[in-house]
């Protein structure tokens, strides 16, 4: 009674992430089994056709969490691979080399011995999908990570807002990279969008992602600066033409982050691009993605928009933080039967 | 199917996610799983004939119900009309804390009848416990406020008493509520039939009502197949009924109610639909398809089921629509996360499979996604057909299953002309970004509920119902209420105008010698024509000496007065409010200046006080001309974002057959409404009188009336009135005259299902000088259909 594969969506490969050597300096996306998106010129007259309804979208959005659901080992199974989508972050002004260290050990460890024992999955190797923190905590986390596989994302480009000296963010992302950060999280000029200089924000995009060179770009929309659903489309479709790797929601800094109906826009889009181009670009949510649960409805829009291929590390992310403990009280309820205590997860 | 977590992780495969049916069946345990019927607050013992009823998806039988019989039909009857003398007397307050009470008690049991459901009818569980039961007890919160109000929003109007109700197998509980909740909100007692397929929820809802302290008698739940439907319509105790199911047997209850004087609403079958154009959010096109059609297995009357696209889009479309399918999933109904569950029971499953067969045959694209449904019980595969003639089974016929047909166009004219080109009229889906054309077309489509970039949505708050042979009356709303409601019989005066001798209007003499001969002819498409047949009629003065002679109509006449009316309607129906009350008010300036030959006229006609008819008749005139630019919609208000406009549209072409009393009032007391509204009319005036009409079309000439807009056939009331009432391009009939000519319009109003306004005179005489009997309201809603457009928005 289930579908299979996406019709149209052909991927090639499976993913192999947990095999990944680990080296320092750029490297490829875990699993990546495609060709990376090239980009394409800016096709004003595709960018301008999009048409978002908006209420249509909401209604979509509010019945993904309604008509799906897992429960019991399926539950459990679906939170695993949840941990390996996780871009563990820190992004606070009081970061220290001492507690980026401590959130690298739990992305390398995220599940305590005794559950994976329990649940039968140590042979998975489960670990995040990458650890994301600000330029000064690279060096930091790339020398911790050393040997995991787990790649280093550096938020960039005058993060969160953007706007300083364009010259000045290209420099920024170059220092990252060279610093060995391996995906480079850039965010967008929202005021580009704002005022439809579309051209503007292709140019901008390009030049991030040629200053990125090997390593992956994530960017970011700030979609709860955009104002409108139509304006977040635009703005995903002229994104992935400058070569944006990931297309991703919010700095987790403006008003209102991730939410359903601007990640069904964003992810339409990237099946747009990818019918049109061939290109599978990746998604990432970012900001607000607290529980579990949450975390399944994103997997549930994956799955059931782009499909399953769509739902691994190389093509989806979460950016949370506190996420990754409420999985762990989940999981270990699902293994021990009995309602677990946050204070009982190592901390993250 | 990976069942081990590291497969799982891998696959990410969906699980089981079962909920539980353990409640529902010790409910079912604790009724010996065989219940009788549910009479004056309590479960009659079974006994007689029962019906299995059975789970769809399994095909195990979950209770043995009652096969009622008429006798069982009488109790039922007799114990509502034993409860109305009390329930009336509680008042509106005391009526409205009892569905006050019925709202909170179905929120309180939700899952148990959510479930009820979803193992009785096959419908997903998702499905039940998200809309078809929160829907349920809105439907009670909104008319426990209908109840409040009841007074003082529908002052002059009283419960029409004891309420047969008929629902059909595809929302079984949501139709109870829809039933029930107006009819009790208006001060009705009920007997409700549910579906042989699936009376379970019924019969729970009754137990619980009966808990939450509803008197006895006052909600009655029989059971049974048609057989026991029919003695409920055929019972004479039942003074309205209700029904929603079939068009064939809506028609079968219009025949059988032909005469009864009993109130009929019905809600009918569909083809409704789904318009999409080129600039629409196709990704979201293809989740309202979704919601239009694989909702509830596509057994929804109102599913969008023919998807008009734009020729230049369609592939695309269908493309994304077929990727869509193929991850829908079907399978067990109590599963959270399935999109469709079974098809209520083997035969319909049958008629959908054959339907699809033929479908084929007739040339038509099937296309079922690669997945197979599971093979134990009723289960059919989302399916979409495209390169579908207009002219094939399958775009004519309601499917009522998960199968979409498909047609493309190319102008939106042409996207009008498709969806219209259906004996139905539920439901529209229209798709396009541009207001101005969403907007455009939404009128210009004939269906009782149009939905603008969205699809299938309900609330108690908007009204239901359609047009054409979709049935007549609206549920839900203030429309709704109008269905269970009567007015309270006015004090009858009498005729105040007959009888009466006038004092100075006496006949006029001619002054010498022959008068000029004068030949009432016909009026027909603003030109006055000679009958067909080529006889006349002679017409007798109130002397009893001849007086005049008219031509006899006959059915070529009717004929040609629909088509003139037909022509003149549609351009008559977009005229401004003003234009025709400009109209109205110069036919009736132009009927003054000629007070004195019609008040001469009418009383050698009637003998009685002609001037005042007259006087009367422009009176009327004048209030209809004042209503014509005031007979406003309104916007619901539904729990989304954007307005629901509940717009009153002409119904199109009116066959009227005008009162006997008062020649000239009666005739333009009909008349002036249904134009006013924006219809046109065929009238056939007063058999006995109809001099003072075909003196009336010639102000009808100098006064700027379209020609057709108003049609006189003079000749024989009821042999024309039959022949407008089997009429099938005619919207309504309307009728004043004998108990049978009542009887004879409601029968041959079947044909297309039109809508009826028939009165039997003798028995309850309108006063028709008197404003509160002879006009207002009453006229124009019956003049009028309210069709409800719903247009979310936000950008």
């Amino acid at each position: 009674m289930t579908p299979s594969n996406t019709r149209g969506l052909k991927l090639a490969g499976k993913d192999t992430s947990a095999a990944g050597a680990a080296k320092t300096g750029p490297r490829p996306m875990p699993g990546a089994t495609f060709a990376r998106n090239p980009g394409t010129a800016l096709d004003l007259d595709r960018v301008l056709a999009v048409r978002v309804n908006r209420s249509a979208v909401e209604r979509r959005a509010a019945t993904i969490p309604t008509r799906r659901t897992v429960k019991k080992q399926w539950q459990a199974a679906w939170l695993l691979r949840a941990v390996t989508l996780i871009d563990l972050t820190t992004l606070s002004g009081d970061d220290t080399p001492g507690n980026v260290r401590r959130l690298c050990a739990k992305a390398m460890h995220p599940l305590r011995d005794d559950l994976e024992h329990l649940l039968g999955v140590e042979s998975l190797g489960v670990k995040c999908g990458a650890v994301c923190v600000y330029h000064t905590l690279v060096p930091t986390a790339v020398e911790t990570l050393e040997g995991s596989g787990i790649p280093v994302a550096a938020v960039s480009t005058g993060f969160p807002a953007g706007l300083s000296p364009l010259s000045t963010r290209i420099t920024e992302v170059k220092e990252s990279v060279a610093a060995g950060a391996g995906e480079i999280d850039i965010v967008i000029t929202r005021g580009h969008v704002l005022t439809g200089n579309w051209d503007a924000l292709y140019d901008e995009v390009r030049a991030f992602r040629e200053a990125c060179g090997d390593a992956h770009m994530k960017a970011i929309l700030g979609t709860g600066d955009l104002a409108t659903l139509t304006n977040v489309a635009r703005a995903s479709m002229v994104a992935m033409m400058a070569g944006a790797d990931f297309i991703k929601t919010s700095t987790g800094k403006e008003g209102v982050n991730a939410t359903l109906p601007v990640s069904l826009v964003m992810v339409r889009m990237i099946r747009e691009y990818f019918e049109q181009t061939g290109y599978p670009v990746g998604y990432k949510p970012a900001g607000g993605i607290r529980s579990a649960k949450n975390a399944l409805e994103y997997l549930y829009l994956m799955k059931e928009e782009l499909g399953e291929r769509w739902a691994r590390p190389d093509l989806f992310r979460f950016g949370a933080s506190g996420l990754l403990t409420d999985i762990e009280r989940q999981v270990e309820y699902f293994a021990t039967g009995r309602y677990a205590a946050a204070y009982r997860q190592p901390m993250v | 199917m990976a069942t081990t977590i590291p497969e799982i992780f891998e696959s990410l495969d969906y699980g089981p996610a079962p909920e539980s049916d353990k409640p529902a069946l010790e409910w079912l345990a604790r009724h010996k799983a065989t219940f009788g019927h549910h009479i004056n607050g309590a479960f009659t013992k079974p006994k007689g004939a029962t019906i299995s009823v059975v789970n769809p998806a399994t095909g195990a039988e979950l209770a043995k119900v009652v096969q009622g019989s008429r006798a069982d039909v009488d109790l039922a009857v007799t114990a509502a009309r034993k409860a109305l003398v009390e329930w009336q007397a509680l008042g509106t307050h005391g009526r409205a804390r009892h569905l006050y009470a019925l709202a909170r008690m179905v929120q309180r049991h939700s899952r148990l009848l959510a479930v009820l459901e979803s193992l009785d009818n096959g419908k997903s569980i998702r499905e039940t416990r998200d809309l078809d039961i929160p829907l349920v007890a809105r439907h009670f919160y909104h008319h426990a406020g209908w109840a409040q109000l009841l007074e003082t929003e529908f002052p002059g109007y009283t419960g029409a008493g004891v309420v047969g109700q008929i629902i059909p197998w595809n929302f079984p509980l949501l139709m109870l509520a829809w039933k029930i909740a107006p009819a009790l909100a208006a001060g009705c007692t009920v007997v409700l039939k549910p579906a042989e397929f699936t009376p379970l929820t019924a019969l729970a809802f009754a137990e619980l009502a009966n808990e939450a302290g509803i008197p006895k008698g006052v909600i009655n739940i029989i059971t049974g197949d048609g057989s026991t439907g029919a003695a409920l319509v055929d019972h004479p105790g039942v003074d309205k009924l209700a029904f929603t199911g079939s068009t064939d047997v809506g028609r079968i209850i219009r025949k059988a109610t032909a005469g009864s004087g009993k109130k009929l609403s019905l809600e009918l079958g569909g083809k409704s639909p789904f318009i999409v154009f080129d600039d629409a959010d196709l990704d979201s096109v293809v989740e309202g398809v979704v919601d239009a059609i694989w909702f509830n297995q596509g057994q929804v009357c109102c599913a969008g089921s023919r998807l008009l696209v734009h020729e230049g889009i369609a592939e695309r479309l269908f493309e994304k629509l077929r990727a869509r399918m193929e991850r829908l999933r079907v399978g067990a109904p109590l599963d959270k996360a399935v999109d469709m569950g079974a098809i209520v029971a083997p035969v319909q499953l049958e008629r959908i499979r054959s339907l699809v067969e033929q479908g084929r045959k007739e040339g038509a694209d099937m296309w079922q996604p690669s997945w197979a449904v599971p093979k134990d019980g009723c289960f059919y595969p989302p399916t979409l057909f495209t390169k579908v003639a207009p002219s094939s089974t399958i775009a004519q016929v309601e499917i009522f299953g998960p199968v979409l047909v498909s047609m493309t166009f190319r102008t939106p004219a042409e996207a009008v002309a498709l969806a219209n080109n259906t004996p139905f009229g539920l439901a529209a889906s229209i798709w396009s970004e541009n207001i101005n054309l969403a907007l455009d077309i939404a009128p210009k489509v004939k269906a009782g509920v149009v939905w603008i970039n969205c699809t299938n949505l309900f609330d108690a708050a908007a009204g239901f119902g359609g047009y054409r042979e979709s049935g007549y009356g609206r549920e839900g709303g203030r429309e709704g209420m109008w269905e269970y409601l009567k007015r309270q019989q006015p004090r009858v005066v009498g005729s105040r105008y007959l009888g009466r001798k006038a004092k100075s209007s006496t006949a006029v003499a001619p002054a010498s010698g022959l008068a000029v001969d004068r030949t009432a002819k016909l009026y027909i498409g603003g030109k006055q024509v000679r009958p067909d047949g080529g006889y006349s009629l002679r017409i007798l003065g109130a002397n009893g000496k001849p007086l005049g002679e008219v031509g006899e109509g006959n059915r070529k006449d009717v004929r040609n007065a629909v088509e003139a009316a037909q022509a003149a309607a549609s351009s008559w129906s977009r005229t401004t409010g003003h234009a025709r009350a400009q109209i109205l008010y110069y036919i009736a300036e132009n009927l003054a200046a000629r007070r004195a030959e019609f008040a001469a006229r009418l009383t050698a006609l009637t003998g009685g006080d002609g001037g005042g008819e007259v006087d009367a008749t422009v009176t009327r005139l004048f209030t209809y001309a004042s209503w014509a630019d005031k007979w406003d919609g309104a916007v619901h208000h539904t729990p989304v974002r954007g307005v629901t406009l509940a717009m009153n549209e002409p119904l199109g072409v009116i066959g009227v057959a005008a009162p006997d009393a008062h020649p000239l009032l009666g005739f333009v007391s009909v008349v002036a409404p249904a134009i006013a509204a924006g219809n046109a009319v065929i009238a056939v005036p007063s058999e006995r009188h109809p001099l003072a009409v075909t003196d009336f079309y010639q102000v009808l000439d100098t006064s700027d009336l379209p020609g057709g807009v108003v049609n006189i056939v003079t000749g024989r009331k009821d042999e024309l009135a039959k022949v407008l009432a089997e009429h099938d391009d005619v919207a309504a009939i309307w009728y004043w005259g004998s108990q049978a000519g009542v009887k004879m319009c409601e029968l041959a109003s079947c044909g297309n299902m039109k809508q009826t306004w028939c009165e039997d005179s003798a028995a309850r005489p309108r006063a028709w000088a008197d404003a509160a009997d002879g006009e207002g309201r009453e006229f124009l809603r019956h003049a009028t259909q309210v069709k409800n457009i719903w247009i979310p928005y936000g950008e």
